[in-house]
């Protein structure tokens, strides 16, 4: 009983964080009944993993735009237009992809950087000097692709990127052994030896901790979470190197976002931006960073992700990327008044609109509908969202 | 008997876990001028936002009642519709708009939606003219002073029929010429009928005006001074809205030794490229090791602003100048750069820009010097918690939340 009481003031306590992954198994649940059984299949969720993809790691970047209160426009037409670059340097100038991609990363930074130095040191408002970009970056990808219209990528190593799988070594059972060695075991083992870690560090400074039967409830949860997930996928062909990129894209910036003097100065400017600048951080520098590293290398990394799994630069890549990534950011929790926004958020808010899209394609539903329902469940997201904070006051 | 065009009864408001007002009863005669006084956080500004209808019925217990008759008010209109009008401390006027434009706003001289904007103009002069103040409708807000847009603020009132004037400290912002002008004004209303309930620190201002003063301490109505009586007086005041005796306001001075000068400003102008004007001039300064020096001005006068210049100019003012620090030529460009030569700075407006309010008290805490508590960049969050633990005890930092912030679980 008191365990119980224990957990539920957790779970109240944390309900804004609790929220999203609710909603999450709510719809994901709802469509498996709906499709029977269908959508839960091994082959579907790899495949809306990967297709959700490019928009998730496109979030990740323009979460943390809106969290220091700034938007970035360009970012989908950014993407398309550095995977375009990647395809002619590939195709066009025969360049290996171990040159091409840090190159195109690299440009993104530039691209970005470009965007903060405009924002920063200008102060040109973000949405002015993005839309600009956005109509450059158009017109770029339009260029890059009119004499040759859709380029056809012909490197296997690139297109695996967005299509191949991590290799198996060998098959038990009909599951792909290395995915289940990396996920099941590695991953919880992980997952454990950091949750106990921690644990112990808080309690060698005397600081209150869950009680130790909640705490296995947390670690036996969380542990058949990673475990099923990848059960599932390793039932098909295992984790994709799309899913391996976008749980090292969340690793990296959630450990930036909440572990690093980075971070903190992050949502510093996002809380306050006058305070942080009397606090002795540096506004410019902190947008800078932001827009650069993060909303410029994010973007040319969705543009290698979305140019792969089409195995093509196609003349269209990018369109309306950049709305589905901020639609994505804020179902995640971003929120649009600065300072407040996870990298967790934004994936789970990505694979939330991807879920959505998916189970209604799986139950035929027509694309017009489609958008209605996703335009409904965005505004349901931020809804909640106003109302759990104005209950806290 | 008395005429009362307000009674206040019983009001009570509480903020979460915060009693603001406690059973404050209030009365306000027709035609009187009517001084409300207490020290920060007495609650005196709250009382009024609850009258204007800011908090709207059902969020405060107690009864407003005007002209005997007891009124809900939900929202501020409500209250502009009985004649009351506040005015803030902050004005609430639209910089880029014209005088005309001002003083109609929100009650726009209109047939079917369409403006009569020549109306407007004449109708704003006759407003003018009433404030006894000279200047063509057509000017700018941006382009007047702080005093006449206090009575530009006025003008607004009175265009909008008050019966019952509420000015938040009018004369915080004013010279000594404007101030006085404006109690004139006060007292030229009164005789026109109008009813004024002003809240102000200045002692003096409130003995040369008030007819009856009330005094609040901690959210409760201490006394109602009457100057009919002669009650109003300075030591009459103090003593009420401190709750002591005069000889104990200041604590006493303890001896302290003063060392060598620490901090030296000369010939320091500060000219904001923004505002297009200086916003110091020819400050000379001398601050000794130990010392406290204030410094002191109306609002306007450069207080901030000089703090600013000196604190890494924050607002990038165009500074010309020498500051010395312990002896050494100092230049610092930025904020942290002051922070790091041992200049802290904390903010006149906490709110606005001292704090973070979406983050915990521990992220405040720590905000300014992370570096202590990292390594490598990552932020030592156990010890982060440790070194704000130390700062809540040794400054009182209220909190009961506060212990809970360890305990949130990490599920990620």
């Amino acid at each position: 009983m008191k365990y119980l009481k224990e957990l539920l003031s957790l779970v109240k306590r944390n309900i804004r964080d609790y929220g999203m992954y609710i909603a999450l198994f709510v719809i994901m649940i709802t469509f498996t009944v709906l499709t029977d059984g269908l959508f839960l299949s091994s082959r579907n969720i790899s495949n809306l993993l990967d297709s959700a993809g490019y928009i998730a790691v496109l979030a990740v970047g323009v979460m943390l735009v809106i969290v220091i209160r700034h938007i970035d426009l360009s970012i989908g037409f950014l993407a398309g237009f550095l995977g375009a670059v990647a395809a002619i340097l590939m195709v066009n100038y025969g360049m290996p992809i171990y040159v091409v991609i840090p190159i195109i990363l690299f440009l993104g930074i530039c691209a970005g950087s470009v965007t903060g130095f405009l924002v920063a040191k200008i102060g040109i408002p973000a949405f002015v000097a993005t839309l600009a970009g956005w109509l450059i970056y158009r017109g770029a990808i339009l260029l890059a692709t009119e004499k040759t219209g859709t380029i056809i990528i012909d490197n296997e190593t690139f297109n695996a990127i967005g299509n191949g799988y991590i290799p198996a070594i060998m098959e038990v059972a009909g599951l792909h052994f290395l995915s289940l060695i990396l996920g099941g075991v590695l991953g919880i083992l992980f997952y454990i030896y950091s949750a106990i870690t921690n644990r112990h560090k808080k309690i060698k400074y005397n600081f209150e901790v869950v009680s130790k039967p909640i705490f296995v409830v947390q670690l036996a949860f969380m542990s058949v979470v990673i475990g099923y997930i990848t059960w599932l996928l390793a039932g098909y062909n295992g984790f994709s190197w799309t899913v391996v990129i976008i749980l090292a894209v969340v690793f990296i910036y959630h450990f930036i976002t909440t572990k690093t003097v980075i971070g903190r100065h992050i949502y510093a400017v996002g809380s306050n931006p006058e305070a942080a600048h009397l606090t002795g951080i540096s506004v410019s520098k902190i947008t800078f960073l932001v827009f650069g590293s993060m909303g410029g290398m994010l973007s040319a990394l969705s543009g290698i992700l979305f140019t792969s799994r089409l195995q093509s630069a196609t003349t269209t890549a990018g369109t309306l990327f950049e709305l589905d990534a901020i639609a994505a950011a804020f179902v995640g929790g971003v929120s649009a008044h600065g300072g407040v926004g996870k990298v967790t958020g934004a994936l789970i808010g990505a694979i939330v609109m991807a879920t959505l899209t998916n189970g209604m394609n799986l139950m035929g539903v027509g694309i017009a509908p489609q958008y209605m329902i996703r335009g409904g469940v965005l505004a349901l997201a931020v809804i909640f969202d106003v109302m759990t904070r104005r209950q806290r006051g | 008997m008395s005429d009362n065009i307000l009674e206040m009864k019983q009001i009570s408001k509480e903020f979460i876990g915060v009693k603001a007002l406690s059973n404050v009863n209030f009365a306000v005669e027709r035609g009187e001028i009517h001084c409300l006084v207490g020290e920060n956080g007495a609650g005196k500004s709250t009382l009024m936002k609850v009258l204007s209808g800011v908090y709207p019925y059902g969020t405060y217990k107690g009864d407003i009642i005007v002209n005997g008759e007891i009124l809900r008010f939900n929202k501020i209109s409500d209250s502009v519709e009985v004649g009351i009008a506040i005015i803030y401390q902050e004005l609430a006027l639209f910089p880029h708009l014209s005088v005309y434009e001002n003083i109609f706003v929100g009650n726009e001289i209109q047939y079917a939606g369409i403006l009569e904007w020549n109306q407007t103009v004449s109708e704003s002069e006759k407003m003018l003219k009433k404030v006894g103040l000279k200047v063509n409708p057509d000017t700018l807000i941006k382009d007047l002073g702080v005093g006449k847009q206090q009575l530009i603020e006025i003008a607004k009132a009175l265009s909008k029929e008050v019966k019952l004037l509420i000015l938040d400290e009018p004369t915080a912002a004013l010279n000594e010429n404007d101030s006085e002008n404006l109690l004139e004004l006060l007292k030229e209303l009164k005789k026109q009928g109008i009813t004024s309930i002003m809240i102000s620190h200045k002692l003096k201002e409130v003995i040369a005006i008030a007819d009856k003063a009330t005094v609040l301490r901690d959210g409760e109505t201490i006394c109602t001074l009457e100057a009919s009586k002669g009650e109003i007086t300075e030591a009459a005041i103090i003593k009420n809205m401190v709750g002591r005796e005069i000889e104990d306001i200041y604590p006493k001075r303890p001896n302290q030794e003063i060392g060598e000068t620490i901090l030296k400003l000369s010939n320091w102008t500060a000219f904001d490229p923004k505002l297009g004007r200086n916003v110091t001039k020819n400050v000379n300064l001398n601050v000794k090791r130990g010392e406290i020096v204030g410094i002191s001005g109306l609002m306007g006068s450069g207080r901030t602003e000089l703090a600013l210049s000196m604190f890494g100019n924050a607002r990038k003012y165009k500074i010309t100048g020498d500051l010395e620090l312990e002896g050494q030529p100092a230049k610092l460009q930025h904020p942290h750069e002051a922070i790091k030569a041992g200049i802290a700075y904390v903010t006149e407006d906490r709110k606005g820009n001292g704090l973070f309010l979406l983050q915990d008290i521990k992220n405040n805490i720590s905000i300014g010097n992370l570096k202590e508590i990292s390594s490598k960049g990552t932020v030592n969050i156990n010890e982060e918690i440790v070194v704000a633990d130390q700062y809540k005890d040794s400054l009182g930092i209220k909190n009961a939340q506060y212990s809970t912030i360890s305990r949130k679980s990490e599920w990620w």
